[in-house]
């Protein structure tokens, strides 16, 4: 194709082999340790304070290394992780419904559609039982059962209750329990911890991560800071859609930069689209709120049977309704994936069946719920979820049916890791949302937080460790050529920003920069659309760097500046993104591409051509290079998703 | 609908601040309160003024970030709502609408409607943890919890340390907000080895922040979104007493 190049393969050569139940024990046994004298010589940078940065950074912290660890908020219990609402899969089995670490590993592969590596996987399958004995032991206030052991909900995509949760704010709960940790290792002075500090570029010394630059975003000093390894925890990238479940100021400089300097970005159209958030209302919209995916155990989905239907839910009488996942999915009905929920809404309404008053709208009806179990209970499961919905849109659901709508809600792609979670950049380690590694092209509900968490408390201290030990590394301080030029380059960069002084707002750009990403690379791609959107990416590109306002000027706190920082980042990683999704001529999990499904409108896949992971170099002239990782299955044998 | 805001704006921490007034048209009921301050910093942006300074993140009510006195309430008139959360239908055309930073001495002003709170970190640091090191945990199921203690727990740890406690009490005391942590952790079995030296150094911290001392007025219970009850607080106040009774004493006194 003419928008990129294609480069060597490139290999997992971390990856262990063997039995599969055996190669994370084995790993771990032959990778070296550091002795505990030793760590305390040693730096380790964190990047992000979610669940996954949190919890590295307090066991790292707890194994002695001296940890420095920055968030763009004003205090580390706000990352976004703080947001989940659902709950947190583990393969404890404590419902003997027929759960175990390998089924959790085969639903966790199946509803990655066969783009992710299965020795990761049964690592998070494996660990995840460790991850809620050691939030019990924190204090982590999960929903328990009159007995006083421990309850479990199902979530999308799985026919076991393995799920955990704390009512609808699971996240909260969880990243609470790491705050605090975190909190804990801060009072005793071995983490530094630096809020309001927005990481803009990372420094590299004889190939090896070595710091980053980092900007008070209250005073505005721009410093660098060295280190013996650089952790990123930074997140994910749904905000180039500008509307997204995302808390406002996610975004992805962190990993941009990172990859900018030659860490791989790995499958970046991987993007999910989750089923249950409420509808925009109008262009004033800055964010879109999601609804938990919990509420499809009880709540059931339909629209009406004909198209235009304007009258109330309540006067539609049963037979005209469409229980349409109930009808299409007789086995999984209501509980299906999030990316077959997703398209299945979008059908209706593409077919004018759509509801409210954008048609862009599904009903989520709980009467049949209030009617069997009484409001009591639905409250007791629900209640906060029902006030916010209310809250938001003036209606009771209660008494009148939820108005759903997809929303870009979770992003599979990230930058590329080995199976120690060490980008294509030695030094330099990516964990969390942030990478790519282990939900493939679509994530099952309830898998971010247990991946956070395995990646923070169980995987990286054990391999950064193995990294470090092959050290020590020269000592290299601030002044070095690369750290000064690096630096150099992030004061250059936001002098040009705010010396353009050009006629519109950075937001008024991210937003047609997110309808442009919506429209062309959102629930539905084609090779046209992905095209198209590439020019305009392009041309909106250039009008930023030319008509851009950025008020004011970088010596203090300026959240025009930083949200104008981020915009462009966003405008670079849109267009690879685009091209990611133009080049997979097929469709699998979050990518559907028009010209690729079944008869009956499902994604084909063709593991052929595709089952690879799909690595780009940055290049600096607009043309990346593709790398390609092989991806084998010897556990999961690949078929065709169904969930009929 | 159309209405006039009075904002607080202030350059910087040494700044003396000052309100200033600021007209709104065309505001739909169906905006969040930021997002009608996303249309005002608009305008102000294409004005060539600098756009008002305010936290917000998640805007979905649960990372706490947003802090905005509006109308001399804690995150506005509805009960139990953040800031992010509120939306104009909850005001009428015409309306004068006064919006501040939150105004306690332990949160000092960063820039307009902007405050530090680091002070609440600083809290948990001292004690607002159960110390867990990674990898040390036992089986979950090991020790059973009552329904009954963990859904109390539950109600505590929904705290989302926003301060909205802080700015409503006359005191500017953080109180509510050191005793949800206390009560979720001292009701839990898993809390108990800390319980005592925990309540200790959380309101030495607390007072040494410059916070104020608790007088029993109640004004951030009733402005916490959340709905953290007022008697968490007697909660922390008798672990406290307790806990300066046994501070002399010995171990499983």
């Amino acid at each position: 194709m003419d928008l990129y190049t294609s480069g060597d393969p490139i290999a997992d050569t971390r990856a262990p082999d063997g039995p599969i139940e055996t190669r994370w024990d084995r790993h771990r046994f032959e990778m070296k340790l550091v002795n505990p004298a030793n760590r305390r010589k040693m730096t380790v940078i964190v990047v992000g304070t979610g669940l996954a940065g949190g919890s590295a950074a307090a066991t790292l912290a707890e194994q002695g290394y001296r940890v420095r660890s920055y968030c763009y908020q004003d205090s580390p219990r706000r990352a976004h992780s703080i947001a989940a609402q659902g709950g947190i899969n583990a393969a404890k089995n404590y419902r003997n419904d027929g759960d175990s670490v390998h089924r959790l590993f085969y639903d966790t592969v199946k509803g990655g559609d066969f783009r992710s590596r299965e020795s990761n996987v049964h690592r998070l399958a494996e660990v995840s039982v460790n991850i809620i004995d050691q939030c019990v032991a924190q204090g982590v206030p999960f929903a328990r059962e009159y007995g006083g052991l421990l309850d479990t909900r199902s979530f999308g995509g799985a026919q076991v209750q393995r799920t955990f949760y704390a009512r609808g704010q699971t996240g909260q709960q969880l990243l609470l329990g790491a705050y605090q940790a975190l909190e804990r290792q801060i009072g005793l002075g071995n983490v530094e911890m630096n809020a309001r500090h927005e990481m803009l570029e990372l420094v590299i010394v004889d190939g090896r991560a070595r710091g980053i630059v980092v900007r008070d975003m209250v005073t505005g000093e721009i410093s660098t800071e060295m280190a013996d390894a650089v952790v990123l925890a930074s997140g994910g990238y749904g905000n180039v859609f500008y509307l997204s479940t995302n808390a406002k100021g996610c975004n992805v400089t962190a990993s941009w930069r990172a990859h900018r300097k030659g860490a791989y970005f790995a499958n970046p159209c991987y993007t999910q689209i989750h089923p249950t958030c409420i509808p925009v209302s109008g262009d004033h919209q800055s964010k879109l709120t999601l609804m938990s995916e919990s509420l499809r155990n009880d709540g059931r989905v339909w629209v009406p049977k004909a198209k235009g239907d304007q009258r109330s839910p309540r006067d539609i009488p049963e037979d005209e309704r469409d229980y349409y996942l109930e009808r299409i999915y007789p086995s999984f009905g209501n509980l299906v994936p999030r990316d077959i929920a997703s398209r299945a809404a979008k059908n209706v309404c593409d077919e004018g069946r759509g509801v409210g008053p954008t048609g862009l709208g599904v009903y989520l009806d709980f009467a049949d719920a209030i009617n069997r179990l009484g409001r009591k209970a639905i409250e007791a499961k629900y209640g906060n979820l029902f006030e916010m919905y209310e809250r938001i849109t003036g209606e009771d659901p209660y008494e009148v049916p939820m108005r759903i709508y997809p929303a870009v809600h979770y992003t599979m792609g990230g930058l590329w890791v080995d199976y120690d979670l060490q980008s294509s950049i030695p030094g330099l380690f990516v964990i969390g949302e942030a990478n790519f590694s282990d939900h493939g092209a679509n994530r099952l509900g309830a898998s971010a937080l247990m991946q956070g968490l395995a990646d923070g408390y169980f995987v990286l201290p054990n391999t950064l460790a193995n990294y470090l030990a092959s050290g020590p590394l020269d000592q290299v301080d601030a002044s070095h050529p690369e750290a000064v030029a690096a630096r150099t380059d992030v004061e250059e960069r936001i002098k040009r920003l705010l010396a353009i002084n050009g006629d519109r707002t950075v937001d008024s750009f991210h937003r047609e920069l997110g309808q442009i990403m919506w429209e062309h690379c959102g629930m539905e791609r084609s090779e046209a659309g992905l095209r198209k959107a590439i020019d305009e990416i392009r041309s909106l590109r250039e009008q930023f760097w030319q008509r851009v306002r950025v008020p004011g000027d970088g010596e203090g706190l300026n959240q025009s500046l930083e949200k104008a920082g981020r915009v462009a980042d966003f405008f670079e990683l849109a267009e690879l993104m685009c091209i990611d999704a133009l080049h997979r001529e097929e469709s699998c999990g979050g990518h559907f591409r028009a010209e690729y499904q079944t008869p009956d409108g499902e994604a084909q896949r063709d593991d052929d051509r595709f089952a690879y992971v799909a690595a780009w170099e940055y290049t600096g002239t607009g043309e990346p290079v593709l790398h390609k990782e092989d991806l084998t299955f010897e556990y999961v044998h690949p078929t065709q998703r169904s969930y009929k | 609908m159309n209405l006039t805001l009075r904002i607080w704006r202030q350059h910087g921490p040494e700044d003396k601040g000052r309100m200033v007034t600021y007209p709104v048209q065309d505001v739909s009921p169906d905006m969040s309160f930021l997002e009608m301050l996303d249309v005002l910093n608009e305008r102000l942006i294409l004005d060539g003024e600098e756009p008002v300074a305010f936290d917000h993140d998640c805007r979905e009510g649960i990372c706490g970030a947003c802090s905005l006195m509006i109308n001399g309430e804690a995150h506005g008139p509805q009960r139990g709502t953040t800031a992010c959360q509120l939306h104009m239908r909850q005001f009428s055309d015409g309306d004068t609408i006064d919006i501040e930073p939150w105004r306690a001495r332990a949160f000092p002003v960063v820039k307009d409607l902007v405050v530090n709170r680091n002070a609440f970190d600083q809290i948990i640091a001292a004690g607002g943890y159960v110390t867990a090191p990674t990898g040390s945990a036992p089986e979950a199921h090991s020790v059973p919890v009552p329904k009954a203690d963990a859904d109390a727990a539950f109600s505590s740890a929904a705290c989302i340390g926003c301060g909205a406690c802080v700015a409503a009490c006359p005191n500017g005391s953080g109180m509510l907000f050191t005793a949800a942590k206390i009560t979720q952790l001292s009701l839990l079995p898993q809390g108990q080895p800390e319980r005592y030296t925990r309540v200790i150094g959380m309101v030495d911290a607390h007072d040494e922040a410059g916070f104020g001392g608790c007088t029993n007025v109640g004004e951030c219970a009733s402005a916490c979104p959340k709905g953290i009850p007022l008697n968490t607080i007697g909660r922390l106040n008798r672990d406290y007493l307790k806990a300066t009774a046994k501070r002399s004493g010995t171990p499983g006194s």
